[in-house]
């Protein structure tokens, strides 16, 4: 949990709100009136179980899949066609290892890629380049070919290749899902720097908050399609969990780690895994 | 119906010798593939077949070249390629896989070579065809017994081996848990592939001998699941192509443009997908089938 | 060498060249080698027609090239490993021989089509070749960025706008387009040779994509005057030469790239310098 007693800040510039979003396929209401805001250099967590509606809500900011209600804003102004304002990491990406391209190649590729017609070198962006991958940790690797890199290193230049056409808002898909302990440490650490040093708009979706409750100032956490949003230790609590789960949950906080459990009886079965525990009995 | 007859019975066909030698060493050739064809698509090697048929291509034409029948060039070819696939490990060859294609390239290209010097030196123009597309009315009636012993060399090897290559291909870590040696069944299986493309190479042509190969046993595999059934099926559906796909080539004789009738492989690679695509088609009868009895039910149970 | 038919011969080699080594450059860089093994065959069908009809054979290469692209947009990626594509491939090629058995030229036919026929290319056949060669130089010029990203990191490009569907719909045109000029030059089989065989080849040599793609072209251009050279002075036909040079130039570099990594000693990624990202 962040910091007990520590003071409000400012409000910081609203880069990202969503208003009673929605999302419908046919019958099924995969999202339902999810409404918040991010600010300019926080980091917010997305927190939820597969299958709560995490990547359609990435898909719906993304401009990927529009919303059947609510609306989403970007600095004040709809979502364009081709939205240069948000960056994005997705979680699965295959690069072949024998893809004639490096680390630097694929960042550089981030400033101008959707334009068409063939680019000019310049020194300018060759700088431009050099000082997105040390702001990212990757300069170490920036010539090896990206295809033969580490899943961490990989992300990594994904995320200079995201930031360096200098976005409001940051999206980034599941990337601790497949990295160790370490990798997820260290890229968690990255993570909360760019933030501070960037002064972007960092929204990261995960389906276990512990990782990233060190760094994470704000949570979104959504159950079911719907939404709760506010800081982390407003919003991880017993009674909020509950009402949005529509069923009671217990949220126990052991040294600093946060186990959320489901209530005993037969609807357990229906929001146990991937974040809630099956209801545990307690040995006294 | 009646036509059919009528030509078949005609003095004409059964009478010729060519014919004979045709549907004799088609009706063989349709029993092996469809028999091996069905291991093939279990184990998804089919761009292995189709990969040995091409290299096939290269030793046919050599063999024409050297004055030998093109099969033996045929086999002598793919049984090395298959040899050296699994000495290379190259068990599963992925069609995707860049290597393999631009080997073939260079294979091609030698193959390319043989037939150009066929076609300058030994003044054989139509070795192309022959080797490339299949010339089945032109094989000698003594090649009939290479054929055949050629094709119990294939069966022999699958009776042998046919329940360990089964596991192997279905569930192979159980398999080697049981002590099957995986490697050696492997390698009598690629063997036995070399054989088959080679008989369907001489049959509709090398670069088409895939076609025989897995179609039947495809559609034999969409009908039923059990694999004796399906070889049966296979080696009945490839016969069927082979057999229908001689008597058109020998009706075309009187079809337009030029009298000269059309090439048998042609027929045998369109009834070959015909017969692939009519395989589906119960599928979709038991589907709607089910679709109308469920209604029905709803609709009876509605009423009550 | 250089006189007279021969120098149609080699403008029109080396144009065809020159696409093939840029557009395979993006065959092989989206993974779609299938596709330089299946649109071939379609084409080997549609020339065929063409020579029976007795129309312009690059016309028959065109509009079955183009089918055969949309064949393959429509099957998706889906579509590789499918027995009904495996069946369709084999059918464009059975077809191809029936049209060619029921004109007066099968075999001779039958060999250009399927292994190139560069000497044989007259002077009308020089206007369509550059006309078609200049086409696929704009569209590629143009979509150059985005179909880079998007064959890359396809989910990227299209949080960034850059539509996946659309690249390939581009990226299948240009196959059309290369098809269709390098068949009478190579010939059916012997594409995927030239196509795949130079950008492989050239990705062995160099890191980076600029230059990857200029390699792809050079080396395509030198196996193609190789070949023609070879051809001309040993009368052996310029596919055989294709292939071969094709295949050593690709096991070269292969070769030459399990060299190079043993020789550089890539540092493991655990001792990587990660001072840099303390938190």
């Amino acid at each position: 949990m962040s910091e007990p007693g520590a003071p409000s800040s400012p409000r910081r510039e609203e880069v990202l709100s969503l208003d009673g979003v929605g999302v419908r396929f046919g019958a099924r209401h995969v999202l339902d009136g999810v409404s918040f805001q991010l600010a300019a250099g926080e980091l917010t967590g997305l927190i939820g179980s597969n299958g709560a509606g995490k990547t359609t809500l990435l898909r719906v900011i993304l401009g990927l899949q529009r919303p059947s209600a609510g609306r989403v804003l970007v600095d004040g102004r709809p979502l364009a066609r081709r939205e240069r304002r948000i960056g994005y990491v997705p979680q699965k990406f295959l690069l072949d290892p024998d893809v004639p391209m490096r680390a630097r190649d694929l960042v550089a590729l981030g400033l101008d890629a959707q334009r068409f017609g063939v680019s000019r070198p310049s020194k300018a962006k060759r700088e431009l380049v050099q000082q997105m991958l040390e702001a990212t940790g990757a300069s170490a690797f920036a010539d090896s070919r990206v295809g033969r890199l580490s899943g961490g290193e990989q992300q990594r230049v994904l995320i200079a290749h995201a930031l360096i056409s200098r976005p409001r808002l940051l999206l980034l898909d599941e990337p601790l899902a497949n990295l160790d302990l370490r990798s997820a440490q260290e890229t968690v650490g990255l993570l909360a720097r760019i933030v501070r040093e960037q002064q972007v708009a960092v929204l990261i979706s995960a389906h276990e908050m512990n990782p990233l409750l060190p760094v994470m100032d704000r949570i979104v956490y959504l159950a079911a399609g719907r939404a709760a949003s506010g800081r982390a230790e407003e919003v991880v609590s017993s009674e909020v969990l509950s009402r949005l789960y529509g069923q009671h949950v217990d949220v126990l906080n052991v040294h600093g780690r946060v186990l959320v459990v489901a209530g005993a009886g037969e609807e357990a079965d229906h929001i146990s895994g991937n974040g809630v525990h099956p209801p545990v009995e307690i040995v006294s | 119906m009646s036509v059919l007859l009528a030509s078949v019975s005609d003095q004409g066909f059964l009478s010729s010798s060519p014919i004979r030698t045709a549907l004799v060493i088609g009706a063989a050739v349709a029993i092996v593939s469809g028999a091996l064809g069905v291991f093939t698509v279990i184990r998804g090697q089919s761009f292995a077949g189709e990969a040995l048929g091409d290299i096939g291509t290269t030793g046919g034409s050599a063999a024409y070249l050297l004055g030998v029948g093109p099969l033996w060039g045929f086999v002598a070819v793919s049984m090395l390629a298959a040899a050296a696939m699994e000495l290379l490990g190259v068990q599963r060859v992925r069609g995707r896989d860049l290597a393999t294609g631009i080997v073939l390239g260079g294979g091609l290209g030698l193959a390319a070579l043989f037939l150009y010097l066929d076609s300058t030196y030994h003044n054989a123009a139509g070795a192309s065809v022959t080797i490339l597309f299949g010339a089945i009315f032109s094989i000698s009636s003594s090649t009939v017994p290479v054929v055949v012993a050629l094709g119990l060399a294939v069966l022999a090897i699958l009776i042998t081996i046919h329940r360990p290559l089964l596991l192997s291909s279905v569930a192979p870590e159980i398999a080697s848990a049981r002590g099957i040696p995986i490697r050696a069944v492997g390698a009598a299986y690629l063997l036995a592939l070399a054989l088959s493309v080679s008989l369907c190479a001489i049959t509709i042509g090398a670069i088409l001998s895939t076609a025989l190969l897995i179609g039947p046993a495809a559609a034999a595999l969409r009908l039923t699941t059990r694999p004796l059934r399906a070889i049966a099926s296979a080696a009945g559906l490839g016969i069927a192509a082979v057999w229908i796909g001689v008597w058109l080539a020998y009706e075309s004789y009187y079809w337009p443009p030029d009298h000269q009738g059309w090439p048998v492989s042609f027929f045998v690679v369109a009834l070959v997908f015909v017969i692939y695509l009519a395989s589906g088609l119960p599928r979709i009868w038991s589907a709607r089938a089910e679709r109308r009895a469920d209604r029905s039910v709803a609709l009876s149970s509605g009423e009550a | 060498m250089f006189s007279g038919f021969m120098v149609n011969a080699w403008i029109v080699a080396s144009v065809v060249a020159a696409i093939a080594g840029l557009v395979g450059f993006f065959t092989v860089l989206r993974g779609s080698a299938f596709a330089a093994h299946a649109v071939p065959n379609g084409s080997f069908a549609g020339a065929a027609g063409a020579v029976l009809i007795g129309a312009n054979t690059l016309l028959g290469l065109g509009v079955f090239s183009l089918l055969s692209v949309l064949g393959i947009g429509w099957l998706g990626r889906r579509g590789r490993h499918d027995v009904v594509t495996a069946l369709m491939l084999v059918l464009m090629l059975a077809l191809g021989s029936l049209f060619l058995s029921l004109s007066s030229q099968y075999a001779p036919a039958v060999y250009s089509l399927l292994f190139g026929e560069v000497l044989g290319i007259s002077s009308n056949e020089l206007a369509p070749t550059i006309a078609l060669a200049i086409a696929c130089a704009v569209i590629l010029a143009v979509i150059y960025r985005p179909l880079m990203l998007s064959s890359v990191l396809a989910e990227v490009g299209e949080a960034r706008g850059v539509s996946a569907s659309a690249m390939e719909l581009g990226f299948l045109a240009l196959l059309a387009l290369a098809t269709t000029m390098t068949v009478p030059v190579v010939g059916t089989l012997l594409i995927f040779s030239l196509m795949i065989g130079a950008p492989a080849a050239a990705r062995s040599f160099t890191d980076r994509p600029g230059r990857a793609l200029l390699l792809s072209v050079a080396i395509a251009l030198l196996t193609v005057w190789a070949a023609i050279a070879a051809s001309y002075s040993t009368d052996y036909p310029v596919g055989f030469f294709v292939g071969s040079i094709s295949a050593a130039g690709y096991l070269l570099g292969r070769a030459w790239s399990a060299f190079s990594q043993r020789s550089h000693s890539t540092p493991g990624s655990s001792t990587r310098d990660y001072a840099a990202t303390a938190a």
